[in-house]
């Protein structure tokens, strides 16, 4: 048995709207409603929907950015080789812990600090740390520049951020994230601001890393063909709610849930010749299905493969 | 060749890039290039006079500020005008219909009573300028140009104290509202809008008139006042913005204190703009000090306000153009520094600001 | 055989910045013809928006035209004055910009922008008339007509984006630039925006220039393309052509780094290097710092860059035939 990075179990985040006069009317929205999936070590999960269905919500509660509003999270401990749950922690664990988690973000142009070098940026998780002596935490530096393909190190330390291209400010971010040697790391669509030609070469980067470091990625992206190429699963999201889950190639051959079908219609394909398949999809009747099946749950249909429950019994089927 | 060499090279090169990049970006206005310019001749000014002093090409007996005298003696025949004889003397020499020289002073000084044809001597005091003294003497027969430089020495110190103190108070407590936001956030910014909203030039008056200022406290008094102030919020704007920066949340993701965050990445990003607002507010801090010396409010020797009060207090502001020595080179050097720290501060603008930027 | 609409000749552009002139377009040429759609493809920086802007003389003041010709109907654009400019945009052609969704003034209402924008180029026509006019885009768009009443805030992203091309047809053009009108929307609403697009330009029998740095998204929406490199175009021809058969290296490159939902799951190859400076005089190859086998005439520098006709009606630039 594979052992897990990261084990999620109804996972819930609300947040509180304040409206009307001396903010009386007070109501909530569920961001995340009710998710769960897990991420067995060195594997990478796609979180693939549209914006605003509390992709990037999710991925802040799990580093802990957000409190979370209910539910479970356990982490795999590096020591002990069980799950820890993160409730369970206390100030100096919960530290300690954060050692093992990262996150890499969207926009390399905002994403590291403007005023500071390169070398500094990449120190900082270090210096938190308090890792090594300041010789052993500048050679780290210097290897992971030199593994992430900033060559020579010595040429990139002082420099600062806006000196550098965006393909080489998201290597800085990736060497930033992975110096510290994580377990697992969350990516918030990574690439989707570079240009098409930069996008592979840091996908491969990060493809190379995850297979030598042994880091699990949870890949936040809206566009199904990154999360193909760098996910072993993908879960689809819609509305707060995980619909779909199961292995890449599985997935994007045998769409059950609706709206994974009219994902998968919508993206483009370089090919002149090829005909995508149409897909209509009514919104508001699967909005309405969903609201009225509030505690559904995710079915195995075989093959690792999870739909949400809503599905069986309804008409959209 | 040894790595860290190499490190420390480029390291240079990248801070002279940058050196040179923000030059040349400020270049770029002209407004800032002249005001920097203005600024700087005062900065001759004020490090000129010691300099003067200490190598003896000016005698501080004739050429100090406060202290230095010189008298002008002018020997003058009394005369009366011919054409009309014998009659009244005529108040001046304008009023005169004939040739004549009467001077004003001594015919109606009471204590002499001269003749006509009687050689007089008279001390000229308010001198006009002359090859001795560049911008005349005041009444008092001190060196106007002199004083120039003691006003611009203190205009300086008085500028760059208080904005140095005004900026540092609003810079913390702008980041602190920003950064913990609730209750001391709301409790800083009810603050800011009391002290917005004192009149504080008549809030100067209170305290100038209660408490002998020194040039040190009144920097201290401007800085507290400005950095109370509006500038508080304008830095928890920059500062909020920058709180929601990526790197924030990458940096508290890896368990960064409160106290690394606050101070190695927000304060940092916040220091554009409060370096700004510092060059700013030494405009208002040296025209403060103007008014309040003007009022003679101030226990100061010397300064710019402290030369048009004397002026005032002897009555020669009301005569025109006639003594415009003593009036017109401090009232251009008040207007004309803080007018300079003004476009220094729109040059730095464009340098900080990239909207405004020529691509 | 469909006559011309747009003929480019040798465009070429700088802006000028501190650091120099930088060429942002390098002797561009080419034809659109009536009915066609024609797609610029490249990555960012390479000129693609520059062309646009171009083509409707919109470009920023410190640009400057120093070469070259564009002519719409026979008409030449390049020498026109501000005045007769204004007439020629949105009738002749009409652009939809990346991100123009964002540029509804937000208390106006939509209908009323609109309006405003046919009572420019028609001024007699009746309120009704143009009441009319913009139910009937409404209903090319997709839109309800109940939209004309509404403010922009009230609208979804992909609405306004609806909108947008509304106010583009709005004065009837004859050339449409689409500049990355989907960028920052998502799959989905992007999919519905661009089978949008493909239908009005069938309807109205419009000439189409969509500009994108996708080209899973040029492969669907055109019938011809271009390739941008640089500031120059390096490849042109049928997009169906382009795509079997690409003949330059950097569009082979650009083809085998797209990742794709369908067929097998294959490894892409990565672009290194950066693009080049277009600052200052540029000579020879602009690609082959980063082309991964250089030929001999490439790595010297020797050739010129120009469009020689490698196949019938497939263009390459010549620096690269020989890596065929």
């Amino acid at each position: 048995m594979k052992k897990n990075v990261i084990e999620v179990k109804n996972l819930e985040k609300y947040f509180e709207v304040n409206s009307g006069f001396l903010n009386r009317n007070k109501s909530i929205v569920k961001a995340v409603d009710n998710i769960s999936f897990d991420i067995p070590l060195g594997e990478s999960l796609g979180l693939v929907g549209q914006s605003g269905c509390g992709k990037t919500t999710t991925a802040r509660s799990l580093c802990l950015l957000d409190q979370k509003t209910n539910g479970e999270v356990k982490f795999y401990n590096t020591e002990t080789q069980e799950m820890d749950d993160i409730d369970n922690f206390d100030d100096a664990n919960l530290k300690k812990f954060r050692r093992n988690i990262q996150m890499i973000f969207q926009d390399p142009y905002e994403s590291l600090n403007p005023r500071w070098t390169i070398k500094d940026i990449i120190l900082e998780p270090l210096n938190i740390h308090n890792i090594g002596t300041l010789n052993d935490r500048e050679e780290a530096v210097k290897e992971i520049l030199t593994t992430v393909g900033l060559t020579p190190p010595e040429n990139y330390m002082p420099r600062y951020p806006h000196e550098l291209s965006g393909g080489q400010r998201q290597r800085v971010s990736i060497a930033r994230t992975l110096v510290m040697k994580p377990k697992f790391v969350v990516c918030d669509e990574p690439t989707s601001m570079l240009d098409v030609s930069i996008r592979i070469s840091i996908m491969d980067l990060m493809l190379n890393l995850a297979k030598d470091l042994e880091v699990s990625y949870l890949y936040i992206t809206h566009d199904l063909a990154v999360a193909r190429y760098m996910c072993n699963r993908i879960a689809v999201m819609f509305n707060g709610k995980i619909v779909e889950i199961a292995e890449t190639e599985e997935l994007l051959k045998n769409p059950i849930h609706p709206y994974t079908k009219r994902l998968i219609s919508s993206i483009p394909v370089p090919d002149p010749q090829y005909q995508r398949q149409e897909y209509e999809l009514n919104y508001d009747e699967l909005d309405e299905i969903i609201k009225n099946n509030p505690d559904d749950d995710m079915v195995d249909i075989g093959g690792n493969h999870y739909i949400a429950t809503h599905d069986v019994k309804d008409s959209l089927y | 060749m040894n790595d860290s060499i190499n490190e420390k090279e480029i390291q240079k090169k990248v801070r002279r890039e940058a050196f040179k990049r923000n030059w040349l970006l400020f270049r770029q206005s002209t407004l800032g290039m002249i005001g920097l310019g203005i600024v700087f001749f005062f900065f001759i000014l004020a490090i000129l006079q010691p300099i003067l002093f200490l190598t003896g090409a000016w005698n501080e007996a004739v050429y100090h500020p406060v202290v230095g005298y010189e008298e002008i003696k002018v020997n003058l025949l009394v005369v009366e005008c011919p054409d009309e004889y014998p009659t009244e003397k005529y108040e001046s020499s304008n009023a005169c219909p004939g040739d004549g020289e009467i001077t004003q002073r001594q015919i109606y000084n009471p204590n002499i009573n001269p003749e006509v044809g009687d050689i007089h001597v008279a001390l000229l005091q308010p001198s006009p300028p002359s090859a001795r003294h560049l911008l005349g003497t005041d009444s008092l027969g001190r060196d106007i140009f002199s004083q120039i430089m003691e006003g611009s020495q203190v205009a300086f110190l008085l500028g760059l104290l208080s904005a140095i103190i005004g900026v540092s108070i609003s810079t913390i407590l702008g980041t602190i509202a920003a950064f913990y936001g609730g209750r001391v956030d709301a409790y800083l910014m009810r603050q800011s809008d009391l002290v917005l909203m004192l009149p504080s030039l008549p809030l100067l008056f209170i305290i100038s008139a209660f408490a002998e200022l020194k040039i040190w406290h009144l920097a201290i008094v401007l800085g507290v006042i400005g950095g109370l102030g509006g500038s508080v919020i304008t830095i928890k704007s920059q500062a909020l913005q920058v709180k929601v920066k990526p790197f924030v949340d990458s940096a508290r993701i890896t368990g960064g204190s409160n106290m690394t965050i606050l101070f190695s990445h927000i304060l940092p990003n916040v220091a554009p703009l409060a370096l700004l607002f510092m060059v700013f507010s030494v405009t208002g801090a040296i025209a403060s000090e103007s008014i309040l010396s003007f009022l003679g409010l101030l226990n100061i020797e010397m300064s710019w306000g402290i030369m048009i009060y004397l002026s005032q207090t002897d009555g020669y502001i009301f005569s025109g153009m006639a003594y415009w020595w003593l009036i017109l080179p401090a009232g251009l050097a008040v207007t004309f520094l803080a007018g300079g720290f003004y476009l220094v501060g729109r040059g730095l603008d464009d340098v900080f600001n990239p909207r405004l930027r020529k691509r | 055989m469909s006559k011309t609409v747009l003929k480019v000749e040798n465009l070429n552009m700088h802006y000028e910045t501190i650091a120099g002139n930088v060429s942002a377009v390098r002797d561009v040429s080419f034809e659109l013809k009536e009915g066609e759609s024609f797609g610029l493809v490249g990555e960012s920086g390479c000129g693609k928006t520059s062309v646009a802007m171009s083509l409707l003389q919109l470009q920023a003041d410190n640009a400057k035209i120093s070469s070259g010709s564009i002519k719409l109907n026979d008409e030449e654009l390049v020498t026109k004055t501000e005045k007769e400019l204004r007439k020629i945009r949105w009738k002749g052609i009409s652009i939809v910009f990346q991100g123009a969704m964002n540029a509804w003034n937000p208390v106006v209402k939509i209908g009323e922008q609109i309006r405003e924008a046919i009572r420019e180029h028609y001024p007699n026509n009746s309120k009704e008339e143009n009441s009319e006019k913009i139910k009937k885009l409404f209903d090319i768009v997709g839109l309800e007509h109940s939209i004309m009443n509404r403010f922009p805030h009230e609208l979804s992203g992909g609405m306004k984006q609806r909108a947008v091309i509304a106010l583009a047809l709005s004065c009837d053009p004859k050339v449409l630039i689409a500049d990355e009108p989907t960028t920052a929307l998502d799959v989905v609403i992007q999919d519905q925006i661009l089978k949008e697009i493909s239908k009005v330009q069938e309807l109205l029998g419009l000439s189409l220039i969509y500009i994108s740095h996708d080209i899973a998204v040029i492969a669907e929406m055109t019938s011809n393309m271009a390739v941008m490199y640089a500031g120059s175009i390096v490849e042109m021809g049928k997009t169906s052509e382009i795509f079997s058969n690409p003949r330059h290296a950097y569009t082979k490159l650009l083809l085998e780094s797209t990742p794709s939902i369908v067929g097998e799951k294959k490894k892409l190859r990565s672009l290194d290097g950066e693009p080049p400076s277009l600052i200052g005089d540029i000579k020879g190859c602009t690609f082959s710092p980063r082309c991964p086998e250089p030929s001999d005439s490439c790595k010297n520098q020797s050739l010129e860059m120009g469009l020689i006709e490698a196949a019938p009606d497939h263009f390459v630039d010549q620096c690269c035939v020989e890596c065929v």
